[in-house]
């Protein structure tokens, strides 16, 4: 009997593996998924938290693709080790903070680390749903090789649908998987995508302009750039890059910067961070919570009050009661006027 | 056959997801695992995981803003 040769499927939950895994299920191979979380991932987080969005559909999109194909999914938490990857780019950043061509390599080195730690159970090599000339850092033709050693996965991996314009890997070779049933798709055009797609039944996938994460957003980019120079150091927490998905930021001065809520929703995921941070909030009248990251001094409360009640109801009053709490201290009480419209200075705005 | 809790409140999607699956792992079948969340996005995914993974949802109980899902390891 001969053995049978399994594949792991780097799964974003993107079109793209989603046609790689198929493509190779059709040729009978058995294939389980990976997905790895960085914890930049785009996923329903702010759906979770903001009250707007709390109609918006929230699926997991590698969970939802997993289920079409009926494969398993194994997610990874990568957060630890990401922070070597987003912080020591070897081959740089996007047009944002993405340093997409570094976290390929690390994601596939990832998934050669699971094929070796499973081998035993017939795992053999990995698939992902790369295109060359897909996208403009990490998907050309001069990267593919670079991922492909970088990571150590050498020639057991396979891109099935641009297998054609490459040179033949090992499950190729040992005629695991038949070359001539894979594809030779290149370029931005999505339309060959689109058409397999089609033809496999596959309606309502996930297409995200940007990229797969939070990193190849510009107003994302700018507020993580900005938390690292005002803290004067690049080290971030889970928590940092959650906050960051939360309210309006604004750093009114160099040490410290206030996260304004947007919603209820958005004030009442900050009510969780209270006992951690400085949290300003006016009770006079409706208004958001606002939590201080970075480090305040007590003369700059007024001017912090002033901004937080800028965004209640109380905005146009004379005077709004403010209360200030600072963890493990007694709660202070301040009366001011709410800042006017335009002391709220545009470049405070992160 | 054990009954176990898995404390996944304040996560964020797919973290209370990959703290299930971790904790599963460390199961047997028929094991009963009540997951506490607070993210409602883990109604989702928690079945879709179980689902996809061949473990079973037996229900989920909501009350004020916790969720908890109830899950059997193994079909
Ligand atoms: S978009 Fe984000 S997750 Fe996707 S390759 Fe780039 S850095 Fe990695």
């Amino acid at each position: 009997m001969t053995k049978k040769h399994k594949a792991i499927a780097l799964i974003s939950g993107g079109l793209d593996s989603l046609l790689a895994v198929r493509v190779l299920q059709e040729q009978g191979i058995e294939v389980e998924g990976i997905n790895f979380y960085t914890g930049f991932c785009v996923e329903g987080h702010t759906h979770a938290i903001r009250n707007s969005d709390k109609d918006k559909q929230k699926r997991n999109n590698a969970l939802w693709a997993a289920e079409q194909l009926g494969i398993k999914l194994h997610i990874v938490d990568v957060i630890e080790e990401y922070k070597d990857v987003l912080l020591n780019p070897k081959h740089g950043y996007g047009a944002n903070m993405n340093p997409c061509l570094d976290c390929k390599i690390f994601m596939v080195s990832k998934a050669v680390e699971w094929v070796k730690e499973h081998h035993k159970d017939g795992f053999d090599f990995i698939i992902t749903g790369e295109v060359i000339g897909q996208r403009p850092m990490s998907q050309r033709k001069e990267t593919m090789p670079i991922v492909a050693g970088e990571s150590g996965a050498d020639d057991i991996l396979l891109r099935p649908l641009c297998a054609k314009n490459l040179p033949e890997t090992k499950p190729e070779l040992e005629g695991w998987v038949d070359r001539e049933k894979l594809y030779d798709f290149h370029g931005r055009n999505r339309k060959p995508q689109m058409a397999l797609a089609k033809q496999f039944g596959f309606t309502d996938y996930a297409s995200p302009a940007g990229g797969c994460c939070f990193l190849t957003d510009k107003n994302y980019s700018d507020k993580l750039v900005d938390l690292w120079e005002g803290r004067g150091s690049r080290e971030y927490e889970m928590d940092d890059i959650m906050l960051l998905k939360v309210g309006r930021h604004l750093r009114p001065k160099p040490e410290f910067k206030m996260i304004i809520a947007r919603d209820a929703g958005e004030s009442k995921y900050l009510e969780g961070y209270r006992k951690q941070f400085v949290t300003i909030q006016v009770v006079s009248h409706n208004g958001p919570l606002s939590m201080i990251d970075g480090k305040i001094q007590a003369e700059d409360y007024e001017l912090a009050a002033g901004i937080v009640a800028r965004y209640g109801q109380g905005r146009d009053a004379e005077e709004v009661k403010v209360e200030v709490s600072v963890p493990g201290e007694e709660v202070q009480t301040i009366n001011i006027k709410p800042l006017a419209i335009e002391q709220v200075l545009e470049e405070w705005h992160v | 056959m054990s009954h176990f809790e898995l404390d996944a409140r304040r996560m964020l999607c797919p973290m209370p997801v990959i703290k299930t699956q971790n904790k599963v792992k460390e199961l047997s079948d028929g094991d009963i695992l009540a997951v506490v969340c607070t993210d409602p996005g883990a109604l989702s995914d928690i079945p879709a995981w179980a689902r996809i993974n061949g473990h079973t949802v037996l229900g989920h109980e909501e009350n004020e803003d916790e969720l908890t899902i109830t899950v059997r390891v193994g079909g």
